[in-house]
Formats: structure tokens, C-alpha cells, sequence
């Protein structure tokens, strides 16, 4: 593997992840992840959507008209989604029940669109495989490491097994009622993100303010 | 590059074989394993409010099926006479699938349990150990706070005892209104009355803590921070266990059993 290739799929897990830095499908991180199993298998489930739209898209790239390139890419996306939901539901049963409409919901997500757009089209398959496996990775870590904390601190537990035992249950531990509503994730997706942008400062964005734009004398901020 | 309108055409239309192939197939030969598993999800709950499967415990397919076909009855029976229907499959049945399909449902009498539909048939299951009935299984179903909860109870022979509630599905406030499928609370359900000498349902979720079954046989704990969903489980319990219900069932079976 080359230093190029390694970094198509190392950056998105923490240097450009598309949740952390460009804010991408958020939606399905806060639904999904009050368990660590069902954030374990819709990341998994990513997986297999982002990395076979990508390698699809790259393979028929130079043969797709631009003028109805996006419908085309809907309808892999689209087919790869009902697929994995198919697979889910004979595999998987209780977890598909839990995921419920969230594997369907793949389809909207930005990160599935935006690397078809974004990478697949302007690269060879071996590259944009890589780049689907690297960015379905980088939204695992971050769905995995959000579940980690709402499931041990809302549920006393970790991939179902109890941990700390709850007071409901008989143990000692008072479960944290916050934790396993969306707000929750909402917390911990933005202590993921400063802390990320602590360890790699080179994340932050620019400071942008709307005090300093009407300071007088600084007029070339406005432009 | 831009294409010929035919060659972009042919392309679209290449894809969408290829894509349609594909998603068919999946669909196709994932169906039977996939209609296999609602069924089994389906043997699983009445397992588990039959104490057949205790909550905890993981059982193999197989073993899921075995019990079910050693200690259960399934049963169908039309539910304004309360009369059992054996031209039903009670296998192929499905009471939710039923309650939406015009033709095989109709609507329900307004209810404090916010049933709006009501099936022509239901389904009951009947425990059977060694030969003896050891309880009778009801689907429950009613609107808590936010949602609206499936469960089951589980009456014991003399039809007034409860030995079992579950709910298995709900989306009920997640740590208050949700723990009603908590097994701790369901098991505090346990010995509890369904009705009273009469016969009309009259067991209560409280508002606080209930004494013991003994001598409050008609309470249960509410849940704390839950006072609505515990008065839709309330509600919901006394709409299937009252006359547009199973009622009617139930009193057929008085009949049948000669329990007074």
C-alpha cells in the first residue's frame, strides 16, 4: 500500500472525519446510538453502502453522462441500501427491528452522496474502495465512541451486558435518564469535536465573528 | 462530455436492470428467512410472558420452536362472540396485519385505551403443560403517552390471576414511561387480579406503590414520572379484557371451563 493510498484510508477516521469536521450525517448518529450494537451494525451497514457505491460509481465513471450523474448515483446508492436492509433483516433480526428506518435513511446520507460526488468520479475503483472503507470508518468511530458513553452512563451497560449495575435492576448504579435521548448525542458529538480539535488544531476553523466585521477601520474583513 | 440523448437513455436504463435485478433477487431469496424470523420473534415474546423463556436467556431457533409446539395452543377466535374459528390457520395469522386491512377489521367503540381499530378475528394462545392449561395469552395493544404499546398478558386458568405481562414494543420517554418493559416491573404483575367478583377488569397501575398481592390484589406500582403511560397500560389492559375485547372470550370460556 502506498503512502497515498493509506492516507485515503486513514485521514477520514480522525484528521478529516466526516462527522467531526464536515458535520455530515449527524442525523442517523444521534438515532442509532443509545447501544453499541446497533451503532456497531449501522456502521457496519455504512460500510457496505459507502465503500460499493464508490467502487460502482468509479468503475462506470468514465461511461456515465454527466448531465444524469446524480440520478444514477441515487439508484446504486438506493439498491446497495435496500440491500444491506434485506440482509439486515434476515441476519439480524432484532437489531433491523431496532434500527428500524435508519438503515433505509442511508440513502439520504450526506457522507454516501458526498463521496460518490466529492472522490469516486475523478478516481480509479482501487483508490475510491479505499476512500468509501476510510470515511464509513471515520463515522463508525465516532457513532461507536457516542454509543460507548450513552450506553455505559444512560444504561449501565456495554454491548448489552451490564456493567454497572442499575438501581431499576437492583444494582447501585442511578442511570443517567439524559443519555438515552437524542439530545445526549448532541452533547457528545461536540465534546468529540473539541476534543479532536484540541489533540489537531489545525481543525479549527478561522475565526469568524460578526462583532469584528463592523469594527470601523477594518473594512477589508467584509469582503 | 455530453452524450446523445439515446446513449444517455441507454445507459439510465442499463443501470436500472442491473439495480432492479439485484434488489429482486436480495428480496427474493432473503424472504423465507426473513418471514421464518418474525415468526420466531413472534414465539419469543409469548415464551417469554408464558415464563417458558425467562428474560436473560438466549434460546436457538430450534429450541424456540420446540417449546412453542410442545406447550402452546394457538387459537383464533372472532372477537364480538368470542367464539373460537377454526377455518383460520392461526399459524399463517397476524392480529396486527389484521387490524389494518378493511376487510378483515372494522372500527373501534370509542375507548379510553385509544383503540381505533378493531379485528374480526383475535388471537389467544393457550399454555398447556402435561396436558393441563397453565395460562391463557392475550394480545394487548393502546396508546401510553406517546405511542402506542404492544404487549401481552398472561391470565392464569380461573382467567382472573395475572402470572404475566409484557410489552414488547412502545416508544414511550426512554428511563420513565419506557420501563414498562423493565421485567422487574412486569414481574411485579404476578398474582395480581384482572377482575373483580363480577367479572369486570378492574386491575389499576397506581400512582405510588401498591401493597403486596395478598391484600391488594387490584394494584400495581406505577412508575415513577410515568403517571400517563401507566393510565394507558391501565386503559389498555381494561379495553381487551372488557366486552370489545376479548370479553366476550373470556366469558365463552368461563362457560366451557364451568368457573363461576
Amino acid at each position: 500500500m502506498t503512502k497515498q493510498e493509506r492516507q485515503i484510508l486513514l485521514d477520514p477516521l480522525f484528521d478529516n472525519n466526516p462527522i467531526a469536521l464536515q458535520v455530515l450525517g449527524v442525523c442517523s448518529a444521534l438515532a442509532v446510538t443509545t447501544q453499541m450494537a446497533t451503532a456497531a451494525v449501522m456502521g457496519l451497514a455504512v460500510l457496505f453502502v459507502l465503500a460499493g457505491s464508490n467502487l460502482t460509481v468509479s468503475l462506470i465513471r468514465k461511461r456515465m453522462p454527466g448531465n444524469v450523474r446524480i440520478i444514477i448515483e441515487l439508484t446504486i446508492i438506493a439498491s446497495l441500501v435496500i440491500i444491506a436492509d434485506q440482509v439486515l433483516k434476515a441476519f439480524a433480526y432484532d437489531i433491523s427491528k431496532q434500527l428500524s428506518v435508519f438503515v433505509g435513511l442511508i440513502i439520504t446520507n450526506c457522507i454516501v452522496m458526498g463521496r460518490a460526488e466529492a472522490f469516486a468520479i475523478h478516481n480509479g475503483p482501487r483508490l475510491s474502495l479505499l476512500d468509501g472503507i476510510g470515511n464509513a470508518g471515520g463515522y463508525a468511530v465516532v457513532l461507536l465512541a457516542v454509543a460507548f458513553f450513552r450506553e455505559l452512563l444512560g444504561s449501565g451497560r456495554l454491548f448489552g451486558y451490564a456493567i454497572l449495575l442499575p438501581t431499576t435492576q437492583g444494582g447501585w448504579y442511578p442511570t443517567n435518564g439524559l443519555m438515552v435521548l437524542a439530545p445526549a448525542a448532541f452533547f457528545l458529538i461536540g465534546i468529540f469535536i473539541w476534543v479532536l480539535r484540541v489533540w489537531k488544531p489545525a481543525q479549527n476553523e478561522e475565526d469568524f465573528s460578526v462583532g469584528t466585521l463592523f469594527e470601523p477601520g477594518d473594512e477589508e474583513h467584509i469582503r | 462530455m455530453q452524450p446523445s440523448a439515446g446513449k444517455t437513455i441507454g445507459f439510465v436504463a442499463a443501470v436500472a436492470v442491473v439495480a432492479s435485478i439485484l434488489v429482486a433477487t436480495s428480496a427474493v431469496a432473503l424472504r423465507d428467512r426473513q418471514e421464518f424470523n418474525a415468526v420466531l420473534d413472534m414465539r419469543k415474546k409469548v415464551l417469554g410472558v408464558a415464563d417458558l423463556m425467562p428474560a436473560g436467556t438466549t434460546l436457538t431457533p430450534i429450541e424456540i420452536t420446540d417449546r412453542f409446539e410442545t406447550n402452546i395452543i394457538p387459537l383464533i377466535v372472532t372477537l364480538a362472540t368470542g367464539i373460537p374459528d377454526d377455518t383460520i390457520d392461526p399459524n399463517g395469522f397476524d392480529q396486527r396485519a389484521a387490524t389494518v386491512d378493511p376487510t378483515t377489521s372494522r372500527p373501534a367503540p370509542a375507548n379510553a385505551a385509544r383503540v381505533t381499530r378493531l379485528p374480526t378475528h383475535g388471537q389467544v394462545f393457550h399454555v398447556i403443560d402435561d396436558g393441563a392449561l397453565t395460562a391463557v395469552i392475550l394480545p394487548i395493544v393502546g396508546a401510553g403517552l406517546w405511542s402506542t404499546m404492544y404487549g401481552f398478558i398472561a391470565l392464569s386458568p380461573d382467567l382472573r390471576t395475572i402470572t404475566g405481562l409484557t410489552f414488547y414494543e412502545h416508544g414511550e420517554t426512554a428511563g420513565l414511561g419506557g420501563e414498562i418493559d423493565n421485567p422487574r416491573w412486569q414481574g411485579l404483575w404476578r398474582g395480581r387480579q384482572a377482575f373483580d367478583d363480577s367479572w369486570t377488569p378492574r386491575v389499576t397501575v397506581l400512582k405510588g406503590a401498591a401493597g403486596p398481592a395478598e391484600t391488594d390484589p387490584y394494584s400495581v406500582d406505577g412508575l415513577a414520572g410515568a403517571t400517563i403511560t401507566g393510565r394507558g397500560v391501565t386503559d389498555t389492559i381494561h379495553f381487551w379484557l372488557g366486552p370489545d375485547g376479548f370479553g366476550p372470550y373470556l366469558a365463552f370460556y368461563r362457560l366451557e371451563a364451568g368457573i363461576s
